[in-house]
């Protein structure tokens, strides 16, 4: 089983984790995104997500190089679903093991920030009266700096 | 031939999710400017640019046989 992946089927929680059990964990940190309703007053009927598959796996694997770096003796697991997704519904799970809690802790934080930085995966959002894939709000993200750059922390 | 990937916005706006370039090479700066000529869509301007799966700058070239992809800014999580 792939460490970092996408995929378009439902996201089997416990796969992720599994990834990571380690004799020499002491704790596994999990984050599960998923699809909200109210944003503000807005009222999400349900997101389309697309991605970039290969680069995406790649960047995700990138992640995990950094956490490992980051928080020596850590393992990750990610997994990030496409395709049409409901209210409620799981988009992404990230798993990380570490020695002692505190890096667990951190280090899935540090992903799930990264992920929305550099993985090339784009939702878009239905609402009763419209669609708009997200991210392409001209002033509020942009690229002009020539990278990417650390969303909005309550999306 | 270079290969050309649109994805989300920029994949609706071009109507198209690949194109298909005759040159040899192009940097990455003149491609953006050819395409937002091309298919009147500005978003081009913000996107980042990965050759072969790897992001790359606006000064870099492309030769033929890779494949370029537009990334409009991501939205993941």
């Amino acid at each position: 089983m792939k460490e970092f992946k996408i995929v378009k089927e439902p996201i089997e929680i416990q796969h992720v984790i599994d990834q990571v059990v380690d004799p020499n964990c002491g704790a596994i940190s999990t984050f599960i995104g998923t699809v909200r309703e109210m944003t503000k007053e807005k009222k999400t009927l349900y997101l389309e997500y697309d991605a970039y598959v290969p680069m995406a796996e790649k960047e995700l694997k990138r992640i995990g190089d950094e956490i490992k770096e980051k928080w020596p003796d850590s393992k990750v697991a990610i997994t990030h679903r496409i395709g049409r997704l409901e209210i409620t519904d799981v988009a992404v799970v990230i798993a990380v093991s570490t020695p002692h809690r505190a890096a667990a802790f951190e280090a899935s934080r540090y992903a799930i920030e990264r992920i929305k930085e550099i993985v090339p995966i784009w939702k878009k959002e239905h609402w009763e009266n419209g669609e708009m894939w997200i991210g392409d709000q001209l002033e509020q993200h942009s690229y002009r700096d020539g990278k990417p750059k650390m969303e909005d922390e309550n999306d | 031939m270079i290969k050309v990937l649109l994805f989300a916005t920029l994949q609706e706006k071009v109507g198209a999710s690949e194109l298909s370039l005759e040159e040899n090479a192009i940097k990455i700066s003149d491609l953006k400017n050819r395409l937002i000529e091309e298919y009147d869509v500005q978003e081009f301007s913000n996107c980042l640019v990965a050759i072969n799966e790897e992001y790359a700058g606006d000064n870099d070239i492309a030769e033929s046989g890779d494949t370029i992809a537009f990334i409009p800014p991501v939205s993941g999580g």
